[in-house]
């Protein structure tokens, strides 16, 4: 095609001409959206190579394996001898995570089956609209929220001198996780095959024991699929945990204790670090522990609800 | 006809038991949350006028309005939108039309999301080694909506990729039979059959974009700025980043101020999903297939 000699005038040439540009437009456009796919992955690998670069310096240098991941001080700035240990930053985390799952599962899973089970018409679709509006309020808001509204609450109803504590976060992470949880538990549920819920009813279940027998366990992994990505929102969430846990170095005994979480510490030292300083390096190799463990509760998700597919 | 027995009616009790429980549970979940903006708008109503949304802050941010931060979020918005929009309607065309369904398919589903599931917080610890320090724009709007495009990239990826599979294969191979290439059929076909749903996509990343706090923190925006910014490389305000700042980081500051900042950053986002809710609305009951 390319070695076409025709005359130029000939009318042959342009139809050629034509078939010949549109194949090239093809093809030309074929590579750019392949571009847009592999960015993606582009993307993810660069988010790994620049938070490992900035971290670099920590890691081969004062990163010391055991006072990282099992002390509890961290003094970045001691003017004697800087510690970078991060357990205490890991109890705040999974504390508020925790209790935020602890509020969150039950409720997340109870108003799935319903709106996807028992609920019809007008209030299914105004249930479901509202889910997807609770899920879109920035977590900024829900740590304005947790500062302004549920911190004097909780004093005065617990008579605590602080309200800034894992309750709150806590608290503030369910009621945020709980939308997302919902609405990918919901599809979970919905994917069942109809067909499913025929046979049970037609054998005389009950609408509850179509859900409890058959229902419930054929949406088992996206179910599951729904709490992990809860768990990996909770633990990567920011703002909220940075305004409601008081933000304070310890590990809890009581839920009214303040925390500190390891994605708070990052928002909250960073914009104070010299950049290349230790300090600043400790931050982004938190970044890196952060990454990974995110990828792994993503990756177990998807193969998880991956699996039902298939099977 | 049929009587029924004591099982029959255990279980009818027990079901409208568990119904109403699970009903309950409902409520409990939405109930909190509407009590809740309830007092955000009892609140913060009285701070907004149309002086608050359009002058800068006064007297150390204590008085004055927010109209820098709005400003600064919606420029930060557009040009997010301006980066994340052709690259993620790009890729899910990729995904939806030519993709062979191999590892390489999977990684880069793989890839998406966990670019969504990714902490803010370390998107923004990529925003600041590449974009402010490798790439050298510094911290300015261009880093800082880079940062939010990359952030939010899946969501314009999987709203597009969504509406581009609802257009029926039939339409596709109706357009190929006449002997049209494949980019013409997509640009012909496709896509217009599909862009009302992109749009409802590009929506829902504007709330996102709009409300994402962490990933501009040092990427761009600024506290506090006196000068509204004049060309991309400049800092900027913004409004999320001013609902922090004036609620944890001034002291002395006025117990409603921080209310009306709130009120108005979550009626901007409601708004925009409000608006692609009903969008997809219209859009389902139109469609004909």
């Amino acid at each position: 095609m390319e070695n076409q000699t025709v005359p130029a005038d000939s009318g042959l040439d342009s139809g050629f001409d034509r078939l010949n540009r549109d194949w090239y437009i093809d093809k030309a456009v074929q590579v750019l959206v392949f571009i847009g796919g592999i960015s993606a992955i582009v993307f993810i690998i660069g988010i790994f190579v620049f938070i490992s670069k900035e971290g670099f310096g920590f890691l081969v240098g004062d990163f010391n394996f055991k006072e990282f991941f099992f002390s509890p001080n961290w003094r970045p700035t001691s003017e004697s001898k800087e510690t970078f240990g991060i357990l205490a930053l890991i109890a705040g985390t999974a504390s508020v995570t925790g209790l935020a799952m602890l509020i969150a599962i039950p409720f997340s899973l109870g108003t799935a089956i319903f709106i996807a089970e028992f609920a019809s018409g007008k209030t299914r679709e105004f249930l479901k609209i509202t889910v997807e509006l609770l899920a879109a309020i920035p977590s900024v808001v829900w740590g304005f929220i947790g500062l302004a509204i549920m911190n004097p609450i909780i004093i005065k109803t617990f008579n605590v001198p602080v309200g800034l504590n894992v309750l709150n976060a806590g608290v503030i992470l369910g009621l945020m996780a709980a939308p997302i949880m919902t609405s990918i538990a919901e599809d979970a549920l919905k994917a069942v095959p109809d067909r499913y819920r025929e046979a049970a009813e037609a054998m005389g279940a009950t609408r509850w024991q179509v859900i409890y027998k058959v229902v419930l366990p054929a949406a088992k992994n996206g179910l599951l699929g729904a709490v992990l990505l809860g768990v990996g929102r909770g633990f990567g969430e920011t703002m909220a945990v940075l305004m409601a846990t008081g933000h304070s170095i310890n590990i809890p005994t009581s839920v009214f204790d303040s925390v500190r979480a390891l994605t708070a510490t990052i928002a909250a030292e960073l914009g104070e670090t010299a950049a290349g300083s230790s300090h600043y390096q400790a931050l982004f190799t938190i970044g890196i522990f952060l990454f990974i463990i995110t990828f792994i509760i993503n990756l177990a998700a998807d193969l998880i609800v991956r699996g039902i597919r298939k099977g | 006809m049929f009587e029924a027995t004591q099982l029959n009616r255990k279980n009818e009790t027990r079901q409208t038991l568990i119904r109403s429980g699970l009903g309950t549970m409902t409520g409990i979940l939405i109930l909190p949350v509407a009590l809740i903006l309830g007092t955000l708008l009892y609140k913060g109503l009285p701070v907004i006028s149309f002086e608050f949304l359009f002058t800068s802050p006064t007297n150390g941010m204590t008085a004055g309005g927010i109209f820098p931060a709005l400003l600064g979020t919606v420029l930060l918005v557009l040009v997010a939108l301006l980066a994340s929009v052709p690259l993620g309607v790009a890729a899910a065309i990729y995904l939806s039309e030519y993709a062979p369904n191999n590892w390489s398919t999977r990684a880069i589903n793989l890839a998406i999301i966990n670019l969504a599931g990714v902490p803010s917080i370390v998107h923004a610890l990529f925003g600041v080694g590449a974009f402010v320090i490798f790439f050298k724009f510094g911290t300015s709007i261009l880093a800082a909506s880079l940062t939010l495009a990359i952030m939010t990239l899946p969501v314009v990826i999987v709203a597009t990729r969504e509406s581009l599979q609802a257009v029926p294969m039939a339409f596709r191979e109706a357009c190929w039979n006449m002997g049209a290439t494949r980019w013409q059929t997509i640009r012909r076909v496709v896509l217009p059959n599909a862009v009302t749903g992109i749009l409802t996509g590009v929506i829902l990343e504007v709330s996102r974009t709009a409300g994402e706090t962490a990933p501009i923190m040092f990427t761009g925006a600024a506290f506090f700025l006196p000068l509204l910014p004049q060309g991309v490389l400049d800092q900027t305000m913004a409004l999320s980043l001013h609902l922090f700042v004036v609620s944890t980081q001034v002291p002395g500051m006025p117990e409603a101020l921080p209310f009306g900042v709130a009120l108005v950053l979550i009626s901007m986002v409601l708004l925009m999903n409000s608006l692609s809710i009903a969008l997809r609305m219209y859009l389902r009951g139109k469609k004909k297939w």
